[in-house]
């Protein structure tokens, strides 16, 4: 049997992420090296496929996940709770997600505002966890952001997110080409 | 100042009111006074201060006028706003001028600024992309069968979140006491609590949440058992989990078997 239909249909029977870890711990039979190379190998094949779903990394693991661009065909089928962000929501995630492990105190600082209501909110959809406290006077909870995150979000892991580097640049990128000043034709 | 309302959809909380008047909907101040910088087309690293405060103040009153909740936020960054006027426009003192001749009273300010516009577009970035559930969807499985899986598959790993819940599940369970109670006779304390649980899982691996309190279902008994498994949980003694989602929750000792009595020692000296 092949090993990449083997992972194949490990991850396609899989109702969350799998990690190369689990995997090679299930394939015990198998060298994480070949695990690794099959896995890359069925990740090029559903690429180059272009079908309607893809082998995606997301948080840590591997799952089947369908094209963005067939969102339209497929929430004909699935109801989706319409999944809405309001911006001081998006403001707050962005900042837990980039400052983390980050105070609340820090997070009201750098909104200006007072963030208690949305970071509650951001807990309870399982955006945002706590992860501890901090070692100051008051020992503040501090937070950081959750499994749920990469994976409604798609990423990787934390190093996948735009750095905000990119993003000032995305901001800074003029809207028009520049041209020199032409000079009038007399 | 001209204020157009700017189409914003009422998300998360989805709070209508039904006769509020929709001005521009900032998130803060930082948001207004970005709003004012770009559409006084101002370099942000040269804010003149004097006008941003000016249309600044001018908002707060229009919000006031209207009769809306100006939050205090609002009217710190007002008070910051009029100290960095101010101290723009006192000479700076002869000696202080050598130190800090470059220091500008505007600069805290401009980096708060910078970095507000940072996240904001970064909340933004995020929010385009292609969203689990939105865009991007994964096979599902059906809940059923789900729940039936994990309960197989063994334990999962908990959330603090989820034992705050079972435990307020447990407290709204109780029995109102419709009687007044006089300081009760023998009270039970934390440590008492820690060393039962402890001893109940050295008899047995596992330790049900419900099991812990079913004798004594009193509110003061199953606070004190909460209290004592967050510290057991604190001093790395037990490990907590959770059979599938909304699940009973379970606790077993985060220590070999062998160890538990070297455990037990360990308490009875911090009961002291």
């Amino acid at each position: 049997m092949p090993l990449a239909s083997i992972i194949e249909s490990i991850v396609f029977a899989a109702d969350s992420p799998l990690s190369l870890d689990r995997m090679c711990e299930m394939l015990h039979e198998f060298e994480r090296e070949d695990i690794k190379t099959a896995l890359a190998e069925l990740g090029r094949f559903h690429e180059g496929r272009s079908g309607g779903f893809q082998l995606v990394e997301v948080s840590g693991g591997w799952q089947f996940r369908t094209s963005p661009v067939y969102q339209e065909y497929v929430t004909r089928h699935i109801k989706t709770k319409s999944i809405k962000f309001s911006s001081s929501a998006l403001e707050t995630l962005a900042i837990v997600a980039y400052r983390q492990p980050v105070t609340r105190t820090e997070i009201e600082y750098l909104r200006g505002v007072d963030c208690g209501g949305v970071l509650k909110t951001l807990l309870e959809k399982k955006l945002v966890r706590i992860l501890g406290k901090k070692d100051i006077p008051g020992r503040p909870l501090i937070y950081g952001t959750s499994k749920e995150f990469l994976e409604i979000f798609g990423l990787k892991d934390l190093k996948g997110l735009p750095t905000l580097k990119e993003i000032q640049a995305l901001d800074e990128a003029p809207h028009f080409e520049q041209q020199d000043e032409l000079p009038l034709g007399n | 100042m001209s204020i157009q309302a700017r189409e914003e959809n009422l998300t998360l909380d989805g709070l209508h009111e039904t006769y509020s008047v929709h001005l521009d909907k900032f998130e803060g101040p930082l948001d207004l006074l970005l709003h004012l910088i770009k559409k006084n087309e101002l370099d942000i690293y040269d804010i003149p201060i004097a006008v941003i405060t000016q249309q600044y103040l001018d908002y707060i009153k229009l919000m006031k006028e209207l009769n809306l909740e100006v939050a205090g936020d609002f009217l710190l960054m007002a008070s910051t706003l009029l100290h960095i006027k101010s101290r723009l426009l006192l000479p700076l003192d002869e000696e202080e001028e050598g130190v800090d001749e470059e220091l500008d009273p505007r600069t805290e300010l401009i980096q708060r600024l910078l970095e507000y516009q940072q996240y904001k577009e970064a909340g933004r970035v995020l929010e385009s992309r292609a969203l689990l559930g939105r865009e991007v969807f994964t096979r599902s499985c059906p809940e059923p069968l789900l729940l039936e899986a994990q309960s197989d598959e063994g334990p999962l790993e908990l959330e603090l979140f989820d034992l705050v819940d079972a435990f307020r599940s447990l407290l709204a369970r109780i029995p109102a006491e419709s009687f007044h109670d006089v300081a009760a006779a023998e009270t039970l304390s934390i440590a008492d609590c820690i060393n039962e649980i402890l001893s109940l899982l050295q008899e047995q691996d596992m330790l049900h949440f419900d099991d812990m309190v079913r004798d004594d279902m009193t509110r003061e008994r199953v606070i004190v058992t909460f209290l004592a498994v967050l510290e057991l949980c604190r001093l790395k003694l037990i490990r907590i989990f959770q059979g599938g989602h909304q699940g009973s929750i379970w606790f077993v000792p985060a220590v070999a078997r062998e160890q538990t009595s070297e455990v037990q020692v360990l308490d009875l000296d911090s009961n002291k």
